[in-house]
């Protein structure tokens, strides 16, 4: 685990285990209890199976194994992991709200274009500008393949799919530069397909909807 | 007369031709089991070594080994071949070799149709490869999403390859599907009910009803796409009402299953080898079996969790998610009634218990983080990137590849007739497992940290450098550990002393016959009473070989077995197989004339070619045929019964009614692609609905009726009427045609050429079909010899006469609707 730390600990701006982000961090803790459930019961099944070679010979009854390893125990286990991932997933929906900003990517092979419906007219080409700590809704189209949309220390991937328009709902937790992603394979450029989201603060913001910096 | 003596009458009945020339006319399941194998371990090679080349282009940042176009194409066909070039013919082989002999029994329902398929999936594979050598391979990605993969993202000849090579070894997937089902509803050791029958059986039933529900969505897809290439029908084109998603349901109805189709019949060998391993029985089998059916039920309802990022409403993703993480349940069932085994046995460490081992290690890790991705929002983060395919691989190395090593060494003794001289093997073991784990573990952590699957390089700083120096170098230890395992393989077959005939002392009738197997298997054909005849009775190989069993005269000098009852196993009918034959090799090199012929567009070939199919086929079925009934044979035991042709349902109805199935799935998925164009797709209403009018759906009542009513007439009128009802459908569906002329206009447009299509060629089929039935009529075949011939044409002419019925609602109702 420790060697785990120390890898990641290069640079992480693709990392979704270092969110940058409430969806992300939402994520991230989902992970680190998937991994720490995942282990406890990886090591009972070794434990079981490793017994068998220990145990002294004798009856062994069906119905423990059957019925309550292999019915009881994952129904429970699945019922609260289940549970969790809907309350997760309920959060991270884009729901409606006063101070939502709205803004619309348009994937192609290989770039991005974005456009701001604070800021009508205005496109950005690989950049992508948003307010930090406002939810902000992407909406996503492809104007050829399907494509993929992430910013992984924000928030999960979505794709862009022709002729199709899907919201993402993200928030960066503070101003600052973050990596993202075409995350749907889509031909030769694929490696390069990348843009940049920029979180600015509110004077930023306001600045960037005004048009400076053009 | 001896034992001897009846091996060398049996054999100058069963043998392969002697030479290269058996390879082409063989249609015996033992020699086509071996070949089969032997193929897709080739394939296996070959996506192994297309494997050292992503490890070696993903080795180092900024590689410059392979440029993007060269990558794409390797990584698409490593995954191409891997799942169908190699995991499904492998279970194929595996199943043909394996059944009849599990069953006592002495070949596969449809000898010549085994050869056909092995066939198929030899020319097709070469296809594949001819597009990798020649630099013109697919390079979409295994799941060939369009448009990435239609003209607008591919406009070269490397996708039709992908569609039509595919498709072409897909007709082996099906034909071996409809043989094992029949061949283990049917082909059975008198006694064997179903509540008695190995166990293995099972599990390869139920992969086999998946193959018949699971592969014609995708065969479907890969029509609609290659229609799409080549003359511009736009299914999944968004601008003329087609759409891209349509593409990834049709390929994910069958990808999910897919991994079933690969995990079940490992699942069968460790319900098999476990237990003998353990010196017990498998604990549960009831259970095992519910576990084997409900999984392969279930996996039917989860292919949207391959789509959790594709902009799924809410509600669907949280009844995918419940579905997804439910179907761990019947795979915790079977875990555990391993285990269960092992502590009622006593394991040892023989090397099949080995590869057993580290497929618990393997595969519990790679259910596991199956289990994690099919939490939704988990999925949003992981979903393309290296915990996918890292997840992936511990599913499928560790489900499929390390349970066959066991069934390798398990089955060696089997396949060669030697010992097995293990120390090659133990090294390799010890090679590939740390090896596997050393190039995938740590690649979950990668996949975390941002590191998107099918990229061709990556710059430094990421935290993924050391990750992927170590799965590259771990990857070449594991390659040279399947290195050795090849060599070993070779040195037993080769060398070895003569080993003894049950070395493990299992119970199973594979055991029963000496090693390596003769071409008839069982001198004689065993009653079986229990589970495990072997335990129940010693002495039962030789008694089998002294002719004590069924068939045990060889007299009547023809190649005979028996078919039972489905359910209690009772002997019903003898069964005459046919001879060798050049037949199924033939006819599938005029089958791949048919797919060359639109690979590279030159469509004059394909009527020509699909009028050699026909004819290969009439000359196929044509030679079953006898003239005057037998009336019922003495059949060993005391037993007398009928001659399987002169039954009310032969095999060949047996075999039709499964084919159905798969048929009708197909129409299934045709329909469904159409509701979903319908109801999803965004350019839709098309600019104008086909309205056929009274006229045209009274000529397709008359001709659906007709049809049906055909198939009950006798030969002449029948032929007669079949006719009248095909030209009745016919003209009703150029009458809609004529309201559709352009195909490539819009979706809906060209879903109606290709309903209307799909009819009028189940018209021709059936009328063909009781054309030949008329024939065998008029060549002076009784009516007791027709009757079987007749029953099964008369299921082809009531599907067509519903398919006649459903499309002509189907292309009328959005009229009538609007
Ligand atoms: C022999 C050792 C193997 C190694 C080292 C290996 C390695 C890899 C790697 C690194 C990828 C990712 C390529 C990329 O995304 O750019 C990959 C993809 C894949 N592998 Fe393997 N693999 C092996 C065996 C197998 C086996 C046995 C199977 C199936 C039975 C398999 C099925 C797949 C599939 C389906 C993909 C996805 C291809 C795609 O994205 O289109 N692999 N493999
Ligand atoms: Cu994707
Ligand atoms: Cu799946």
């Amino acid at each position: 685990m420790t060697t785990l730390v120390a890898l990641a600990g290069c640079e992480e701006s693709l990392s979704a285990v270092h969110p940058a982000g409430p969806a992300a961090a939402t994520i991230a803790t989902l992970w680190w209890v998937l991994l720490a459930g995942a282990t406890a019961i990886f090591l009972f099944v070794a434990g079981l199976l490793a017994w068998a070679w220990r145990r002294p010979p004798g009856e062994v009854a069906e119905r423990p194994f059957v019925i309550g390893l292999g019915l009881a125990f994952p129904l429970t286990v699945l019922a609260a992991l289940l549970a969790y991932g809907l309350v997760v997933g309920e959060r991270l929906l884009p729901r409606g709200g006063a101070d939502v900003v709205v803004v619309r990517a348009e994937a192609r092979q290989w770039a991005w274009s974005f456009g701001y419906d604070d800021a009508p007219g205005r496109v950005t080409e690989d950049e992508l500008h948003i307010p930090a700590g406002r939810p902000v809704d992407v909406a996503l189209t492809s104007a050829d393949v399907v494509h993929g949309f992430w910013v992984p220390r924000l928030a999960g991937k979505l794709d862009a799919v022709p002729g199709h328009v899907n919201v993402l709902r993200l928030e960066a937790d503070a101003p600052g530069r973050y990596g993202g992603l075409g995350s749907e394979f889509n031909g030769v450029g694929y490696v390069g397909h990348r843009f940049t989201v920029i979180a600015h603060d509110a004077t930023g913001w306001q600045a960037f909807l005004a048009g400076e910096g053009e | 007369m001896n034992a001897l003596r009846r091996h060398r009458a049996l054999t100058r009945i069963w043998a392969s031709a002697p030479g290269w020339k058996g390879w082409f006319t063989s249609v015996n399941h033992t020699d086509l089991g071996r070949m089969f194998l032997t193929v897709a371990v080739f394939f296996f090679l070959v996506g192994g070594i297309l494997a050292m080349l992503i490890r070696a282009q993903l080795a180092t940042p900024r590689s410059a080994f392979m440029g993007p176009e060269t990558y794409n194409q390797v990584f698409t066909m490593h995954g191409t071949i891997m799942m169908f070039l190699f995991a499904i013919p492998f279970f194929e082989g595996l199943a043909v070799y394996l059944l009849p002999k599990l069953l006592g029994t002495r070949d596969l329902a449809f000898p010549r149709l085994t050869a056909y398929g092995f066939w198929c999936y030899v020319f097709g594979g070469s296809m594949m490869i001819f597009a990798l050598l020649a630099g013109i391979a697919p390079d979409s990605g295994w799941f060939m999403y369009p448009p990435l993969s239609s003209t607008i993202g591919a406009p070269g000849i490397n996708s039709d390859f992908w569609l039509i090579g595919i498709t072409f070894v897909e007709i082996s997937a099906i034909s071996a599907a409809v043989e094992i089902t029949v061949t283990i509803l049917r082909y059975r050791a008198p006694g064997m009910s179903l509540a008695k029958m190995p166990i293995f059986a099972w599990y390869a039933l139920v992969t086999a009803v998946m193959i018949l529900t699971g592969f014609p969505p995708l065969i479907l897809g890969s029509i609609l796409l290659e229609l799409e290439r080549a003359f511009g029908m736009p299914f999944f084109q968004v601008a003329q009402g087609g759409d891209a998603l349509l593409w990834q349901h049709l390929f994910w109805m069958f990808g999910h299953p897919e991994v079933y189709i690969i995990f079940l019949p490992a699942a069968g060998a460790i319900s098999t080898i476990l237990p003998v391993m353990a010196r017990t029985t498998l604990m549960g089998y009831g259970w095992v079996v519910a576990a084997a059916v409900s999984l392969a039920v279930l996996s039917f309802g989860l292919w949207v969790h391959h789509m959790f990022t594709t902009g799924i409403p809410h509600m669907g993703l949280a009844f995918f998610s419940a579905a997804s993480t439910l179907v761990a349940v019947p795979t915790a069932v079977q875990i555990f009634a391993w285990i269960g085994t092992l502590w009622r046995g006593r394991p040892g460490l023989h090397l099949p218990m080995m590869w057993l081992l580290a497929f618990f290690a393997t595969f519990v890790i790679g259910g596991l983080t199956g289990v994690m991705v099919a939490v939704v929002p988990f999925d949003w983060q992981a979903h393309d990137t290296y915990f996918i395919v890292a997840h992936l691989h511990y599913v499928l190395i560790g489900g499929f590849v390390f349970p066959m090593l066991a069934a390798l060494y398990y089955w060696m003794p089997h396949f060669v007739g030697r010992k097995t001289y293990f120390k090659l093997g133990g090294v390799a073991f010890w090679l590939i497992v740390p090896g596997f784990h050393g190039t995938f573990l740590l690649l979950h952590w990668a996949g975390l940290l941002g590191m998107r699957r099918r990229i061709d390089s990556y710059g430094p700083g990421q935290g993924w450098e050391i990750i992927n120096l170590i799965a590259s170098v771990s990857g070449f230890v594991m390659a040279i550990g399947f290195a050795l395992v090849l060599i070993d393989v070779i040195i037993n077959a080769v060398t070895a002393i003569r080993g003894s005939r049950d070395p493990w002392r299992a119970g199973t009738l594979e055991w029963a016959m000496p090693t390596p197997p003769a071409a008839y298997n069982f001198a004689s054909l065993p009653h079986v009473d229990s589970r495990d005849p072997l335990y129940a009775d010693r002495e039962l190989p030789v008694r089998l070989a002294r002719g004590e069993g069924y068939l045990g005269d060889p007299a009547r000098g023809r190649r005979e077995t028996l078919t039972v009852d489905i359910a209690t196993g009772a002997p019903r009918t003898i069964v005459v197989f046919p001879g060798n034959t050049a037949l199924p090799v033939l006819m599938s090199a005029v089958t791949g004339l048919f797919f060359l012929g639109m690979l590279v567009k030159d469509y004059w070939l394909v009527p020509i070619s699909a009028l050699g199919v026909i004819g290969c086929a009439l000359a196929w079925v044509w030679s079953l045929g006898r003239r005057a009934p037998e009336g019922p044979l003495d059949a060993g035991r005391g037993a007398v019964l009928p001659v399987a042709s002169e039954v009310a349902d032969p095999p060949g109805w047996w075999g039709s009614l499964f084919l159905l199935l798969a048929d009708g799935t197909f129409l299934g998925s045709l329909l469904f692609g159409y509701a979903f164009l319908w109801t999803i797709a965004p350019n839709w209403p098309p600019p104008a609905y086909a309205e056929p009018g009274p006229a045209a759906l009274a000529l397709v009542l008359a001709g659906a009726a007709l049809t049906a009513v055909g198939g009950r007439l006798g030969a002449l009128a029948g032929v007669a009427a079949a006719l009248a009802g095909t030209v009745a459908v016919g003209l009703a569906a150029l009458a809609v045609l004529a309201q559709v002329p352009d195909p490539a206009a819009h979706a809906y447009d060209a879903t109606v050429w290709v309903l209307v299509g799909y009819a009028l060629l189940h018209q021709v089929v059936a009328l063909i079909m009781m054309a030949l039935v008329a024939a065998r009529r008029w060549a002076g075949h009784s009516a007791v010899t027709r009757r079987g011939a007749a029953r099964v044409a008369r299921l082809w002419s009531d599907y067509a006469a519903l398919v006649a019925l459903l499309a002509a609602a189907a292309v009328g109702l959005p009229g009538v609707l609007a």
